[in-house]
C-alpha cells in the first residue's frame, strides 16, 4: 500500500469525523435537529451489534459470539458493573470456542 | 451547553475511568494483531503506524489492509474503508451538543470520534459526563490502539489470537451495555430495535460498512414516536 494511499485514506476519514462534529457549528438548527441525531447512537450502536455479533463478510452466521452475546445482555439485566459485563460475554465465547 | 435533549437516564451513575480503560485495552490487543496483519499484507513498520495515527477507525483499517492483502487496488481498498468510516460521521452529528471549547480543541476532538468513545459517550446522563467519557475513551482507545500496532508491526504476534480470548465478543456486549440507558425510553428502544433489524437485513445484501450506515433510518421511526409523546 502506497504512502499517497494511507494519507489520502487517513485526510477521508478526518474529514467524515470532523463533518459531523463541526458542521453544525454555524448553523442556527430547530430543536428537532438535536433530537434526531440524539436517537443516532442507540440505532447505529445496535446495528454495529448485530454486525460483530451475526456477520461473517457478508453471510449471516451463529456461532460463539452469539453465546458471548446472550451471556453480556444477562449480565447487563443484573446491571452488573460494565467489566462484568464484557468479561462474562469474553469467557463464554473463549470457553466454547476451547470445548469446539 | 445544554442537556442533549433526548438525553439518555439522569439516573446513570456518573461516568468511571475504568470503563474507558477497559475498552482501551481490548482496543489494544485488536491493534496488535493489526500490526501484525499490516505487515504481513506488505506494509511498512512506519505505514502500519501512521494509519493507525491518522486513520485512527480500526474496521477501516482492517478492511482497507484486507483488500490489498487479496490482491485488490489502492482505489478499492480505500473505498471499502471508507465505507466503515462513513458512520464516524453521524457519531460527529450526535456528539455535537456535547464536545466543548474553541475550534482546535473541537478539531482535535474530532480525531478521536469513533465507535467506542461515542458509544461511551452517548451512555451518560448529561453532557458534562457525556464529553468526560468522550476524551478519557478516545484518548485511551487512540493510545492503545496506536501502542498495540507498534508491537504487532515490530515485535510481532506477542499477544496470540485475540479471537481465543473471546474480545471479538467482548465488544457487542460493550456496545449493548452503553446502549442499555436509551432503551428505558422509548424513543431510543424503537431505534434500537429497527437499526438492529435493519442492519440483520441489509448484511448479505449490501457491502461491509453499508449495514451499519443505512440502520440510521432507524432514527425516522423513533422520532415519530418521540414526537408524538411530547405533543
Amino acid at each position: 500500500m502506497s504512502w499517497s494511499a494511507i494519507l489520502l485514506l487517513g485526510a477521508l476519514a478526518y474529514a467524515f469525523k470532523a463533518g459531523g462534529l463541526l458542521v453544525l457549528d454555524h448553523v442556527k438548527l430547530p430543536d428537532s435537529v438535536a433530537t434526531v441525531t440524539a436517537l443516532l447512537p442507540p440505532a447505529l450502536l445496535a446495528a454495529l451489534v448485530v454486525v460483530q455479533t451475526f456477520a461473517d463478510g457478508t453471510t449471516l452466521v451463529l456461532d460463539a459470539r452469539a453465546a458471548g452475546l446472550v451471556a453480556g445482555i444477562t449480565a447487563v439485566a443484573v446491571r452488573a458493573p460494565f467489566l462484568v459485563v464484557v468479561l462474562s460475554a469474553a469467557g463464554v465465547t473463549a470457553a466454547l470456542r476451547a470445548l469446539v | 451547553m445544554s442537556v442533549p435533549p433526548s438525553a439518555p437516564a439522569p439516573s446513570a451513575p456518573p461516568f468511571r475511568r475504568r470503563d474507558g480503560l477497559v475498552v482501551a485495552l481490548a482496543v489494544g490487543v485488536f491493534g496488535v494483531t493489526f500490526g501484525v496483519f499490516a505487515v504481513a499484507a506488505g506494509l511498512s513498520a512506519p505505514q502500519a503506524q501512521t494509519m493507525s495515527v491518522l486513520v485512527f477507525t480500526g474496521a477501516s483499517q482492517f478492511a482497507a489492509v484486507g483488500v490489498i492483502a487479496s490482491g485488490g487496488t489502492p482505489a478499492a481498498a480505500i473505498a471499502s474503508a471508507a465505507l466503515l468510516a462513513a458512520r464516524n460521521g453521524m457519531y460527529g452529528l450526535a456528539l455535537n451538543p456535547m464536545i466543548r471549547g474553541g475550534r482546535r480543541r473541537r478539531l482535535l476532538a474530532a480525531q478521536l470520534v469513533i465507535d467506542e468513545s461515542s458509544a461511551m459517550a452517548s451512555a451518560q446522563r448529561d453532557a458534562a459526563e457525556a464529553e468526560k467519557a468522550f476524551w478519557v475513551t478516545g484518548i485511551g482507545v487512540f493510545a492503545f490502539w496506536n501502542l498495540g500496532t507498534l508491537i504487532g508491526a515490530v515485535a510481532g504476534n506477542a499477544i496470540g489470537d485475540p479471537e481465543t480470548l473471546g474480545l471479538d465478543a467482548a465488544f457487542p456486549a460493550g456496545f449493548i451495555a452503553l446502549t442499555a440507558p436509551h432503551l428505558r425510553r422509548r424513543p431510543g428502544l424503537i431505534a434500537a430495535i429497527v437499526g438492529g433489524a435493519i442492519a440483520f437485513v441489509t448484511i448479505p445484501l449490501l457491502p461491509a460498512g453499508a449495514p451499519v450506515l443505512v440502520a440510521a433510518l432507524a432514527v425516522i421511526p423513533a422520532f415519530a414516536v418521540q414526537r408524538r409523546e411530547t405533543a
